[in-house]
Formats: C-alpha cells, sequence, structure tokens
C-alpha cells in the first residue's frame, strides 16, 4: 500500500510539473504563433526566440501587487480562481498519456488513476468550470464582471450538453468509460475513432473551443465589449490563476480528444510519451490556428449554434452511431 | 480504491500547487492599497448605483432547458456502455426518449425561447 502511494505520488507531482510548464509553454507558443500569422515577430528579447518570455511573465505576475476592490464579496472572490484551476487540472488525473513501463524495477502504470467511469470523470470535472467564471463574476461586485459571469455560463453550460453528447458515439463503440480501454482499442491508426466518428470529433472540438472561452467563442472577454469580462477586477496571482486555467483547459481538451479519438499515446517507432505530446500539440495548434483565423462571435448567433446547429447535430451523431453498431453487430 | 486515492492525492496537489504560489506571491508583492485604488472600475467614472444590475432572464430560461437536456445526456452514458447486450428494444426506447425531448427543444424554438433580440 505505501509502495501504491509513493509511485502514485511521484506519478502527480511530475504531471502536475509537465502540464505547469506545458501550459507557460503554450501562452509562448500562442503568442510566437499568432505573430507570425500577423507577420509580426512576437516576443524576441528574453532569451533566444523568446525562450524566457514565460518565467519572465511569471516573475512579474508574482511580483504585482493584489487590488481588492472595496465592493467584492471577499470569500467567494478569493475562491474563484481556485476553481476556476484546480478543477482544469484534476482532467489529467484520468488522461492515460503512455503504455504501462517499468522504472527501477517497479511496474508502473501510465495513467495516474484508470477509473472505470473516466469519461464521466472527464465531463464532471469540466462542468465545474462554470462555477469559478460565475462566481468569479458575481463576486467581483462589478458590472462588466457580472455580465461577463452570466454570458460566458450561459455559453458553457450551453455547449456542454453537445460537449457530452458528441462522446456518446465513441462510447457506443467502444463499449467502455475507461479511457485506458478507449486508448487500448486504438491500436492502429485505422482504429482511430476520428475515421469512425468524424462529425463526433468535430462537434467535440467546436464544443471543447467554446468550453474553454477561446476565440471565436470568446464572449467572456470580449475585449472591445466587456473590458475583461469576469476577470476585470482580478490582479497578480488571481488573475494568473485564471490564465493558466484557460490554458491548461486547452491542453485538458486536447488531451481528451487525443485520447478519445486520435488514439493516445499510441503510434509506431516512437515512445509512447512523445506521440501523446505531439498529439496534444497538434490540438494546441488548432486552438490558435482558431483564434489567429476567426472572428469573434456575436453573442445571439453564439447561443443559436449552440443550441439550433450543434445540439441537433450532436442528437442525431447519437442515433445513427446507434443504428449503425446495431445493424453490424448483428444482435437483436 | 487505489484509483480514487489517486486522485485525491492529485486534488491534494492541484490546490496545493495554488497555495503555494500564492503563498510565494504574497510574500514578495508590494502591498498598498488606498481608497481611489480600491474603487471599482467602470471606466474611469464614479461608480453608478449598485453593481448587481438587472439582466435578460432569458439566461434563466437557457439554465432551466440546460437542467432538462443534461439529465437526458447522463442517462445516455450507461445506455452506451450497456448498448451491446442491450439490443433492438434499447435502442427504439432510446430513440423514443430522444425524440420526446427534441420536440421539447423544438417546441421551445417555435415558441421564441431560443430567440435574442
Amino acid at each position: 500500500m505505501l509502495e501504491v502511494i509513493i509511485i502514485s505520488s511521484i506519478k502527480v507531482l511530475t504531471v502536475v510539473i509537465v502540464v505547469l510548464t506545458c501550459c507557460a509553454y503554450s501562452t509562448l507558443l500562442e503568442r510566437k504563433l499568432v505573430a507570425y500569422m500577423q507577420h509580426r515577430l512576437g516576443p524576441i528579447y528574453a532569451g533566444p526566440w523568446g525562450l524566457l518570455q514565460p518565467i519572465a511573465d511569471a516573475i512579474k505576475l508574482m511580483f504585482k501587487e493584489d487590488l481588492v476592490p472595496d465592493r467584492v464579496e471577499r470569500t467567494l472572490y478569493t475562491l474563484a480562481p481556485i476553481l476556476s484551476f484546480v478543477p482544469s487540472l484534476l482532467v489529467f488525473a484520468v488522461v492515460p498519456f503512455s503504455s504501462d513501463f517499468t522504472l527501477f524495477g517497479y511496474d508502473v502504470t501510465g495513467v495516474i488513476s484508470d477509473l472505470n467511469i473516466g469519461v464521466l470523470w472527464v465531463f464532471m470535472i469540466t462542468g465545474f468550470g462554470v462555477y469559478g467564471v460565475v462566481l468569479a463574476g458575481w463576486s467581483s461586485g462589478s458590472k462588466w464582471s457580472l455580465l461577463g459571469g452570466i454570458r460566458s455560463s450561459a455559453q458553457m453550460i450551453s455547449y456542454e450538453l453537445s460537449y457530452g453528447l458528441s462522446i456518446v458515439g465513441v462510447i457506443l463503440l467502444a463499449n467502455t468509460l475507461s479511457m485506458t480501454e478507449i486508448v487500448g482499442q486504438q491500436d492502429s491508426i485505422f482504429s482511430w475513432y476520428i475515421f469512425r466518428q468524424p462529425l463526433g470529433f468535430i462537434l467535440f472540438f467546436t464544443c471543447a473551443v467554446a468550453e474553454t472561452n477561446r476565440a471565436p467563442f470568446d464572449m467572456a472577454e470580449a475585449e472591445s465589449e466587456l473590458v475583461g469580462g469576469y476577470h476585470t477586477e482580478y490582479s497578480s496571482m488571481r488573475f494568473a490563476s485564471f490564465f493558466v486555467g484557460e490554458y491548461a483547459n486547452m491542453l485538458a481538451a486536447s488531451a481528451v480528444a487525443a485520447t478519445l479519438f486520435l488514439g493516445g499515446w499510441q503510434g509506431p517507432l516512437l515512445p509512447p510519451i512523445v506521440w501523446m505530446m505531439l498529439k496534444v500539440f497538434f490540438g494546441m495548434f488548432i486552438f490558435i490556428w482558431l483564434r489567429g483565423t476567426l472572428p469573434r462571435f456575436r453573442y445571439d448567433q453564439l447561443m443559436n449554434f449552440g443550441w439550433k446547429v450543434l445540439f441537433p447535430l450532436a442528437l442525431l451523431n447519437t442515433m445513427v452511431t446507434g443504428l449503425i453498431v446495431m445493424l453490424t453487430n448483428g444482435t437483436n | 480504491m487505489s484509483e480514487y486515492l489517486a486522485v485525491l492525492l492529485f486534488a491534494v496537489a492541484g490546490i496545493g500547487i495554488v497555495l503555494i504560489t500564492f503563498g510565494i506571491s504574497r510574500l514578495l508583492r508590494p502591498h498598498n492599497p488606498y481608497p481611489e485604488k480600491n474603487v471599482t472600475y467602470e471606466c474611469a467614472e464614479e461608480t453608478v448605483g449598485p453593481s448587481w444590475i438587472q439582466f435578460n432572464n432569458r439566461f434563466y430560461i437557457f439554465a432551466l432547458i440546460f437542467v432538462i437536456f443534461d439529465v437526458e445526456a447522463i442517462f445516455l452514458f450507461p445506455w452506451a456502455v450497456a448498448f451491446g447486450q442491450l439490443g433492438l428494444f434499447a435502442l427504439v426506447e432510446v430513440t423514443l426518449f430522444l425524440m420526446i425531448l427534441f420536440f421539447g427543444l423544438f417546441y421551445a424554438w417555435k415558441k421564441g425561447v431560443l430567440k435574442w433580440v
């Protein structure tokens, strides 16, 4: 038992540190890629190719004064950044990042926790993300924050429906909710679920962009109309917590997409962990690409798109997949 | 059980990281508040009226519709897992279930609930 706890603790610490480093460097990746898409250079002064920029940003945020305006609700105001950051990290608890391996004579599984309800866990934790946004918006005591928080919580719950439903197709094919088993079933590139669930993948990724409040669905922080949205009144580490949470959410969504649709760590030649990283950063690239390409939706267009296009499509996808699985299995 | 223990460890590590970074930042940062600085941001004007203003009541209706359909989605997960053993009867039943809810959405749509003007 002690051995299990020690191995788990080491794995947990490794994953937390790796995820946080990836978050920090995703900010640099985003700034660089968007800069190149707009014919600019992006960060170049802090280190070669701006490689020290994330560290400089972290130090700057650490040294910033933490302003707490008079009108805030103290408890919820303090709680909101934590509620926004911790859930985004917790998704990684069930994401298989490698095959099982042996290290210093100990057998180590390639996942922190192979819950048999892994997929449900992902959606439960994603649902928690709404609390961070709505509490931050409400407790800040600012009109901008309130409007931003209300808007983005409505957006997040609307897209959460299609987010959940887009996965049902994969579960129908996989017959399990365990992430490890789902990866195990995609052992060659032709059995990746993206080929059997193309619509499911597109729906999933679209909803993931909306869930993480990213462009073109970034109503939460539409600078031109809402100043900063729900984090208008936040500064210093509390702001950093929201910021890192957003990137952790993007990484988590990419990791879940890679696991469910792109075969997770499966791949030829390269070690499993490298494949997983490649697939996750492919997802990140799409997130950034979308931001560099598409203009922001108007709010009514966004809600219409969620309820009148994505949701019926997700229902249809579920039913058609059910029918096809039924017909090909030949059970009655 | 050890699977959930690992999740618990992960949650502890996540909360721990936040508290540690907040703690370090607390030691490093300056603390110099004064009344003008602590005023709620409202485009550099004095704040007008209460902060908790009225907002469009459609948000409530969307929340209500969300609850209905989210429960539906939760019902679909166990069905999808056990689908291999359930066969045709379950498919027909779930299709009926989805249809009823879909007509509910359609009704709300036609009633103009989903409209933003």
